[in-house]
């Protein structure tokens, strides 16, 4: 991405976003992929939150070809959702403070993360992009090491998670950059098509989970997480604070996996119904929409990925107008901008 | 006396050291140097002499303090750090510094050659008379001029316009910014920065460095100024932090804005050049601060108690200065890699709306105290 | 809102208007003449409120386009699914960038993937693809690469 700032001194009159320097066309390449076939390649949109764009398009396929899921592999499919939803924010988090300025967060946060990703390693064989998903369940059975190693980085976590807020939530001068910086009020957040932490922060309630649950999000108890100040520093409380919720949540499904099949019985070719699919899930940055047109046949006819990041995007020169050079590094940073996910 | 023999052991080994400070070096090299050549040769040998050691002295410390920086830095981020070349990764910035020496020195198209190739000498340049005045242990120093404090302040301000100059002439916006906003930051920190020395001033009534430190034979100015001088010495350490440009005031070159700030077109010796004179800027600034505050090379003395000031005059006083001065450069260090950077306003109003009122104010406590004669 | 009260809402809005309900949402047919008044009644009616745009896109179906439009309200939770039959010569409709600000960048990637103009958008520019780029719009079925495209 690139951004063209056109400047006043140190203020910033007008942001101008220049995409598609890592376009791929995954939507056109999707057309000519079958439904089984489709679904890894969009753990490269936003790969940060691979495991829940997989989770998405299996959803819809799911949706189209009207399979029940059985509860193991609906289980097991929150819990690794919301581990990798963790592993998101805490780059995020580091990602974010190296933005300001700060080095050292970027290591803390890698050392919690890289044990998210040894036990997507241990569960998948892959670290970044899982590829876990197949329509009606998960590829293969979790490991037997799943679940204590999965309750090791909760302790873990838990332990290291004020060590975040005493290196930088607590820092006058990191609450200083973010204060009042990158207003957004409820009612732009919903014009612009805001969704996820960016959206929350002004005080929209948009939490796909809890809106419309899928999976195993209606069997567990958790908050949405909103703040009403719509600047930089609510958009940060927001994914720290969710990070707790998302360890809440593991923490209620891990001990209650059921026994059973980790993947329901289907057909070899999959051949969705003639129609359209939607469907709607919470990713790490918000709501990623999959909207599949189908004609009957083995391939899609149409795919649409509504991501999160490029509508989020979209609102960047409104919150930036009028602020300085230095705000909008932090803007960047607590709208969480991951690029592939912008241009697919 | 058993309590007496305890203590015979350890004083000949300090007496073995105090052989070898740097004060006794000179002096034996000086003797020998009149005894061999006539007094005007012997000079002329001398100021080479020195020459060399002060080029010496700048690319050492510029190669110890980046493998210290990277160290320290990867201590605190729970890495190990350079570990490769030489013991420990010790001669990694040695390897460095080769590398950048035989790399080509682009100038781009649109800089101003002349400006562009000038900064960086300036630079370098600036870095190296500000070692003249500094003692580096007793008896041990370049020039003792009658005004060192104020030769140092004045000759610091100098490195802002190599700063100007390199981000005007080499023809890039980033530069320009990185420039713009540094010209800014140095010549508002400058004032606060003046101001804290000057509380020094006020209290030794001497502008001379070897009076200011002979001053501190009973007891260092931190800890005979009350509190005055304790926060004019923080004011110091944050205001000479911006002046070198470090994290949390590096907006000069705040990597995620402005790239590389006004460096971004260097390469090869022109950035060494740079890089080098920034990490003698902060060994040349600690060192100052450790002069005035903290003493230089004066060990640590408490008032009238002879005893314990004597065994304190057994640790050499180079080891004394170095020990203070790496100690304010890991404080400096420690800042970098945990503090975010401010904002070019927020930086402004700290200094303009902050410190130089506390530093005015507090300037003026300090010359009460100085004249009701209320210190130690 | 149910369906049946949507239905019975936006006939009054725009009578025109014919419904498709066999997805998950109502689906609607409109006209691309009649789309940005009925976008704008859609957005300020008090009782359907369809504040929150999350979806717009395109279809093409060789012989003709279809503009896709997803609407949510974040006051009612209730979605519709608006959709219009564009010319696949000549694709026009009004843009609706300053009744949902999101549309702007949507209608911008719609524009260079599918060749739809807006009308009255203010900044209709190429947004992902290339300056200069020339040639037929990607994501039309019709396209051809014969360098970066790998038949399957």
């Amino acid at each position: 991405m690139h951004l063209v700032i056109t400047l006043n001194g140190e203020t910033i009159k007008k942001v101008e976003p220049h995409l598609g320097f890592i376009h791929r066309s995954i939507e056109k390449m999707c057309e000519s992929l079958t439904y089984r076939q489709f679904i890894y390649v969009t753990s490269r949109m936003d790969y940060l939150s691979a495991h829940i764009n997989n989770q998405a398009c299996a959803l819809c396929v799911e949706k189209g070809m009207q399979i029940e899921v059985p509860e193991r592999a609906q289980v097991i499919r929150t819990i690794m959702a919301e581990l990798t939803r963790i592993a998101s924010h805490e780059l995020w988090w580091g990602a974010m403070a190296m933005d300001i300025g700060a080095f050292t967060p970027f290591f803390h946060a890698f050392r919690e993360r890289e044990k998210i990703n040894d036990i997507m390693e241990e569960t998948c064989g892959a670290r970044l992009t899982m590829n876990y998903m197949v329509p009606g369940g998960v590829m293969i059975d979790l490991h037997p090491d799943f679940q204590r190693k999965v309750k090791e980085f909760i302790t873990l976590f838990k332990l290291k998670i004020h060590e975040y807020d005493e290196l930088v939530t607590g820092n006058i001068i990191f609450r200083n950059r973010m204060k009042d910086v990158g207003f957004l009020s409820k009612e732009d957040a919903i014009s612009y098509g805001c969704s996820g932490p960016a959206a929350r922060g002004s005080g929209v309630s948009c939490d796909i989970r809890k809106l419309y649950p899928y999976d195993a999000y209606n069997k567990v108890q958790f908050e949405e997480v909103i703040e009403t100040a719509g600047d930089s520093l609510a958009r940060y409380m927001i994914r720290i604070k969710e990070m707790n919720q998302s360890v809440h949540i593991i923490e209620q499904l891990i001990d209650n996996i059921p026994e059973g099949d980790f993947q329901a019985k289907t057909k070899a070719v999959l051949k969705l119904p003639k129609g359209e699919f939607y469907t709607r899930v919470e990713t790490a940055r918000g709501e990623l929409g999959v909207y599949i047109v189908s004609e009957g046949a083995t391939t899609p006819y149409r795919i649409k990925f509504r991501s999160p990041g490029f509508s989020n995007l979209s609102a960047l020169d409104h919150m930036a107008r009028g602020s300085k050079l230095g705000d909008l590094v932090a803007m960047m940073g607590t709208l969480d901008l991951v690029i592939p996910d912008i241009d697919r | 006396m058993p309590l007496t023999s305890a203590f015979i052991i350890p004083c000949s080994l300090f007496d073995i050291l105090k052989m070898w400070s740097l004060n006794n070096i000179t002096g034996i090299i000086h003797d020998w140097l009149y005894q061999t050549f006539s007094p005007t040769w012997a000079l002329t040998f001398e100021m080479v002499i020195a020459g060399v050691a002060v080029i010496g002295l700048f690319a050492v410390l510029g190669l110890i303090l980046v493998i210290m920086e990277r160290k320290v830095s990867a201590w605190i981020q729970i890495r190990l750090g350079p570990n490769r070349v030489g013991p420990k990764g010790m001669l990694q910035s040695l390897a460095d510094t080769l590398k950048l020496l035989v790399k080509e020195g682009l100038t781009p198209g649109g800089a101003d050659k002349f400006l562009f190739n000038l900064a960086p000498i300036i630079a370098m340049i600036v870095a190296m008379l500000l070692m003249a005045p500094i003692a580096f242990a007793k008896d041990f120093q370049l020039w003792d001029l009658n005004i060192g404090v104020l030769y140092v302040s004045a000759v610091s301000s100098i490195m802002v316009i190599s700063i100007l100059m390199a981000g005007w002439a080499s023809n890039n916006k980033y530069s320009l910014m990185g420039a713009m906003r540094s010209g800014a930051q140095i010549v508002s920190y400058e004032l606060s920065a003046g101001l804290s020395i000057l509380s020094i001033v006020v209290l030794t009534g001497s502008l001379n460095i070897s009076d200011i430190i002979y001053s501190q034979a009973d007891g260092w100015w931190i800890f005979k100024g009350h509190i005055p001088v304790i926060i004019s010495f923080v004011i110091f350490i944050i205001a000479v932090t911006a002046e070198t440009n470090r994290a949390p005031f590096d907006l000069a070159e705040a990597e995620s804005e402005l790239t590389a700030g006004f460096h971004t077109e260097y390469s090869g010796m022109k950035f060494a050049l740079f890089f080098l004179a920034e990490y003698v800027n902060v060994f040349i600034v600690c060192a100052i601060g450790a002069t005035l505050f903290l003493g230089g090379w004066m060990p640590f003395h408490i008032g009238n108690w002879e005893g314990f000031n004597h065994v304190m005059d057994y640790i050499p006083s180079s080891i004394w200065f170095f020990g203070k001065t790496f100690f304010l450069i890991f404080v400096i260090m420690w800042f970098r890699w945990t503090f975010p950077r401010l904002r070019i306003d927020q930086l402004l109003n700290l200094e303009w709306k902050y410190l130089l009122p506390i530093s005015m104010f507090n300037l003026l406590l300090v010359t009460v105290i100085a004249i009701l004669g209320w210190h130690f | 809102m149910s369906n049946e009260e949507l239905k019975t809402k936006i006939t009054e809005l725009l009578p025109a208007a014919t419904f498709d309900e066999s997805g998950e949402w109502l689906n609607i047919n409109v006209e691309p003449s009649s789309w940005l008044s009925f976008a704008g009644k859609l957005r300020n009616n008090d009782s359907l409120f369809f504040d929150y745009l999350f979806c717009l896109t395109c279809i093409d179906w060789k012989t003709h386009l279809t503009m896709v439009c997803h609407l949510s309200s974040t006051k009612y939770r209730h979605n519709i699914v608006i959709k219009s039959k564009l010319d696949a010569g000549k694709p026009e409709i009004e843009s609706v960038s300053h009744i949902w600000k999101t549309a702007d960048f949507h209608e911008r990637e719609v524009y260079e993937m599918f060749g739809v103009n807006f009308l009255n958008h203010p900044d209709l520019r190429l947004l992902i693809l290339p300056d200069g780029w020339e040639g037929k719009n990607p994501m039309r079925k019709d396209f051809e690469d014969a360098v970066n495209m790998i038949k399957l």
